[in-house]
């Protein structure tokens, strides 16, 4: 038997078996004016470790200060630097206020081929006051020092020109440690403001 | 505050329903595969939840080149032969940059009215290193007037390696309650990896 005040466990006598849910708020990040909105495991209480095997990111409202800017991420590996090895893919579907440019497109010059460098997860988000790129991103079982490290995103950004761009990213970190470590900035200037929340989703 | 015993509320002072959140999601099966020659989750797909999301997290393959695959089946049965209409899209690039697009499924990777398996992941590699993971939503299965929705979205390291990522819908086309479903490969077993059932309130 459980006594729980305002979601709190005052005792349990071992008999607890409520579910509290598969999806877990581990921490919020808000941007002001901000060059980087980082996680990274044991520092400000965020878990990103074996305790979940699926980690999510929502980015919400991200609003930057520059013009056309690209929200982009990357992954920690060891070290400090966020630069783990990533092959991705990179398409984006589209369509622009004015009702003339519509499309479904991969592209190029946006996907990673075993590079370093951060993946652009929502591009060329305009600095209007309304206008922002929001979404989401997995990362699967980073703590696994036996595989690479999956990853999905799935973002919309109020684009620079006027269009809806919906952009989808898969790929991997293809090193075999574990991924302790995540960054997401502007390609060019700061994060004005947003929001970026990271659930885990339990593994019992 | 509330007295809860064994998940079933005794006492409620009135504050409960704002103080506790139960959440929207809730793991109801984790399988884990070890030399697999299938995984099939036979029980707790009813009509508690609308919509099923299976995740798969680092399916590794024992033969290199094998697809990922699933099929459904109603009542106790176990031929896992239900009729499929089904679509998909792959974008793909590989690590030597040599190759990169974007494409619709065709050919074996699709299902028109067919009983055969839908393939999830394709010809995944079996490196030490290489696995699939990824999720598949199954809509609302015990229904017996609709047909039965489904997509997945994958992520694979692909045994010519590149990163593949794959998106899977279509329908099971019954009207009769979908109680169970088998994953397997199409050649050799799933070696290991991970496929946890949630349902969604």
């Amino acid at each position: 038997m459980a006594i729980i005040s305002n979601a709190t466990t005052i005792a349990d006598a071992g008999a607890f078996s409520v579910s509290l849910g598969a999806m877990t708020l581990i921490k919020t990040l808000t941007a002001s004016s901000s060059a980087n909105l980082t996680f990274v495991h044991g520092s400000s209480s965020v878990v990103l470790d074996s305790t979940y095997p699926i980690y999510k990111f929502e980015f919400i409202n991200i609003h930057p200060a520059t013009n056309g800017a690209d929200l982009k991420v990357g992954f920690r590996d060891g070290g400090t630097d966020y630069d783990a090895t990533k092959t991705t893919t990179y398409f984006s579907a589209y369509h622009n206020e004015a009702g003339n440019d519509s499309g479904l497109a991969y592209d190029t010059g946006e996907d990673l081929a075993q590079s370093t460098g951060f993946q652009n997860i929502c591009k060329s988000i305009g600095n209007g006051n309304d206008e922002n790129g929001s979404g989401e991103l997995f990362l699967f079982n980073p703590s696994s020092t036996t595989f690479v490290k999956h990853f999905m995103s799935n973002a919309l950004a109020y684009e620079a020109n006027d269009y809806i761009l919906n952009v989808r990213v898969g790929g991997y970190c293809n090193v075999t440690a574990a991924i302790d470590g995540v960054q997401f900035s502007m390609n060019t200037g700061n994060i004005d403001s947003g929001t970026i929340k990271l659930y885990g989703i339990k593994d019992s | 505050m509330g007295v809860i015993s064994n998940g079933t509320t005794l006492l409620d002072a009135g504050a409960l329903d704002s103080g506790i959140a139960t959440g929207d999601m809730t793991l109801i099966s984790t399988s884990t595969a070890s030399s697999s020659a299938t995984i099939d989750i036979t029980s707790g797909i009813d009509s508690t939840y609308k919509e099923y999301i299976f995740k798969f997290i680092d399916i590794h393959q024992a033969t290199d080149g094998a697809d990922f695959q699933f099929q459904v089946d109603t009542g106790t049965n176990t031929s896992y032969n239900q009729t499929i209409t089904s679509m998909g899209i792959l974008s793909y690039h590989q690590e030597d940059d040599s190759a990169a697009a974007l494409g619709a499924h065709s050919g074996s990777a699709i299902l028109h009215q067919e009983t055969g398996f839908q393939d999830l992941g394709r010809s995944l590699g079996n490196d030490n290193d290489q696995s699939l993971s990824g999720e598949l939503h199954l809509f609302e299965p015990s229904s017996t007037t609709f047909v039965k929705h489904f997509m997945g979205v994958i992520n694979e390291a692909a045994n010519d390696n590149g990163t593949n990522q794959r998106f899977v819908a279509g329908y099971v086309n019954t009207t009769t309650a979908i109680t169970r479903i088998r994953f397997k490969a199409d050649s050799g077993n799933i070696d290991s990896g991970t496929i946890k059932m949630y349902g969604i309130k």
